[in-house]
């Protein structure tokens, strides 16, 4: 018990909790049409990350977390400036920004001698999902107990705060980004401005995906942005029901991508256990095809049905 | 600056002219509005008082700037010059009084969202920051969308209604808005004969509520039986006015130009002298 409560726990925690922090988000994303967002988010704040880690000197840390934003603030701001000075298309434009402001990342990484650190290439792509432990964990009644409690990895910590966060953002502001989403014309003559909503739900998502990123590498990060909402999109024609399943997807692909990454290659027969990070990713990507195949309406196969019936009257 | 004053002020004027109108009193003047996409210009130095209380139908060929000049006048596309007042006030102030209906196109209707979700967005204004929709506000909705015909839709998610049904959820959610000024974007367009009977119905309830209302049209054919007045442009301000004394053939030809057979001038010219 105490080896799942140290070892497996944690990394269930730290998976789960990256992908609902990047699930949930996600759900605007693709309604906005900005799926990619996610990914593009996750280059630009590198330059951000990385000034933060020199001022901080720990990974993980909140200083990174502000550059993060204020990168994606910066990248943002940027990308309007090209668009009206350069007319050029949004696109563009943004194609522009992201390469650059990844590249400056680069440079200051290298020149800084950071490189060495934590941020090398490895851990960008598949995180570190593995490496997070609780030593302070002996039995159940540890979870509820405080001191315990408060010595679980700093990275988990942080994501649940983050994951807080999320929640009362997308809590507080549901009608002004629903409405935004939408239809921004309406939203900015209603006086919710579309361009402020559209800048504060970029800034949440590069703040989740640097709490996700040191954590869980760029692969699940990119994925929990667009599966969970688009599995949780074939399910319900409500918003309020898509965001509560979407994050029930994350949730689940945390746990059963890590079971099975950790567990699964043993009840093969096999010696070895395999990435939990890339393993989530597949999870979030089964569900998502589970759910195109028996989706109550949107379903390839209830589709299919109708089309018969209909065909047959 | 343009030579002829705004029809609105004339049609105030009728019966008193040496009174001068209180600008608090036009609902929604625009003045000397120039819009280009890309350099290249689509209204030139269009200035127009709507009258109060009509129903005027905003009407041109083809890239005439119809939409472009509702969107425009609101601050919703960026513009060279021009101001838009809304009784007196800035647009920035006077957003609140008005009520913007775009086109069905405008909107992603595969959203998540039923038809009363998106009646509720009108209400949203009202509603305010950070708080939900009550339950007042939802029979509020409930009620918009009867009056369109369309309680029985409420939760029909929105995608799922037929393209007239979607324009009667795009209405309702402008009732729900209850402004003072109402601005569609050819809301006739490829709707059935029931959503047109529906939408007219609306209009004059509305007008005769003592609201104004501005509507971009194509069918000319409907546009004696419709409207009261009428706003002709054609990339500049051609003309506007009472549809008796404006509809007429020079005017359209004037906004059309070739655009219209002779023959088609002289069957909406010759319903003017009945």
């Amino acid at each position: 018990m105490d080896i799942f409560l140290q070892f497996d726990l944690p990394s269930i925690l730290l998976g789960s909790l990256a992908a609902l922090a990047c699930g949930l988000l996600g759900n605007f994303l693709v309604l906005r049409k900005q799926a990619l967002m996610g990914d593009a988010i996750s280059h630009v704040v590198l330059p951000g990350i990385v000034l933060g880690f020199l001022f901080s000197h720990s990974t993980g840390s909140w200083a990174m977390m502000l550059g993060a934003g204020a990168a994606a603030i910066f990248a943002v701001l940027l990308i309007e400036l090209i668009r009206r000075v350069g007319n050029v298309e949004p696109g563009a434009a943004m194609g522009v920004v992201f390469t650059t402001m990844f590249a400056a990342g680069v440079v200051i990484l290298e020149r800084t001698g950071t490189a060495g650190v934590h941020l090398d290439v490895e851990h960008a792509l598949y995180g570190n999902l593995e490496s997070a432990i609780w030593l302070d964990a002996y039995s159940l009644s540890d979870l509820w107990n405080w001191q315990a409690l408060s010595t679980l990895p700093e990275s988990i910590q942080q994501l649940f705060v983050v994951n807080l966060l999320i929640i009362a953002f997308i809590v507080l502001f549901f009608k002004e980004l629903k409405i935004s989403s939408f239809d921004p014309l309406l939203s900015a003559s209603l006086g919710f401005s579309p361009k402020w909503l559209g800048l504060a739900l970029i800034v949440m998502v590069a703040v989740a995906a640097v709490a996700a990123f040191s954590a869980v590498g760029s692969i699940l990060v990119i994925a929990m942005f667009i599966c969970p909402a688009a599995t949780a999109r074939m399910l319900t024609d409500n918003l309020k029901v898509q965001l509560v399943l979407s994050g029930i997807a994350s949730l689940s692909a945390g746990l059963f991508g890590y079971l099975l990454a950790a567990f699964g290659p043993g009840l093969l027969g096999y010696e070895f256990s395999v990435s939990a990070a890339g393993m989530i990713a597949v999870v979030a990507g089964l569900q998502q095809l589970l759910a195109m195949l028996f989706a109550p309406h949107y379903g390839v196969i209830m589709r299919r049905r109708r089309q018969k019936k209909h065909a047959v009257a | 600056m343009h030579d002829r004053s705004p029809s609105g002020l004339h049609l105030l004027h009728d019966t008193d002219a040496t009174k001068s109108v209180s600008p608090a009193d036009l609902p929604f003047t625009v003045q000397g509005m120039t819009v280009a996409y890309h350099h290249k210009p689509v209204l030139w130095g269009v200035s127009y008082s709507a009258p109060k209380g009509c129903l005027t139908a905003i009407i041109g060929p083809n890239g005439a700037g119809k939409s472009t000049f509702l969107k425009a006048a609101l601050g919703l596309i960026p513009k060279l010059s021009g101001e838009t007042r809304i009784f007196g006030d800035p647009i920035e102030k006077g957003l609140k009084r008005i009520a913007y209906v775009p086109q069905r196109s405008a909107v992603d209707w595969d959203f998540p969202a039923t038809a009363i979700d998106v009646v509720l967005m009108g209400l949203y204004g009202q509603i305010g920051w950070f708080r939900w929709p009550s339950r007042k506000h939802r029979q509020t909705a409930l009620d918009c969308l009867k009056s369109v015909g369309m309680q029985d839709f409420a939760n029909r998610q929105i995608g799922q209604l037929s393209g007239g049904q979607q324009q009667r959820v795009f209405l309702a959610r402008a009732l729900a808005q209850n402004a003072e000024v109402y601005l569609m974007d050819e809301p006739f367009a490829g709707v059935d004969a029931a959503t047109e009977k529906a939408i007219v119905t609306v209009l004059r309830q509305l007008v005769a509520e003592g609201r104004t209302v501005l509507v971009v049209h194509h069918d000319l054919e409907t546009v004696r039986d419709y409207y009261s007045h009428i706003l002709l442009l054609n990339g500049q301000h051609v003309a506007d006015g009472p549809v008796e004394t404006t509809f007429t053939s020079e005017n359209l030809q004037k906004a059309y130009g070739g655009r219209l057979a002779s023959t088609q001038l002289d069957g909406l010219s010759q319903a003017s002298g009945a």
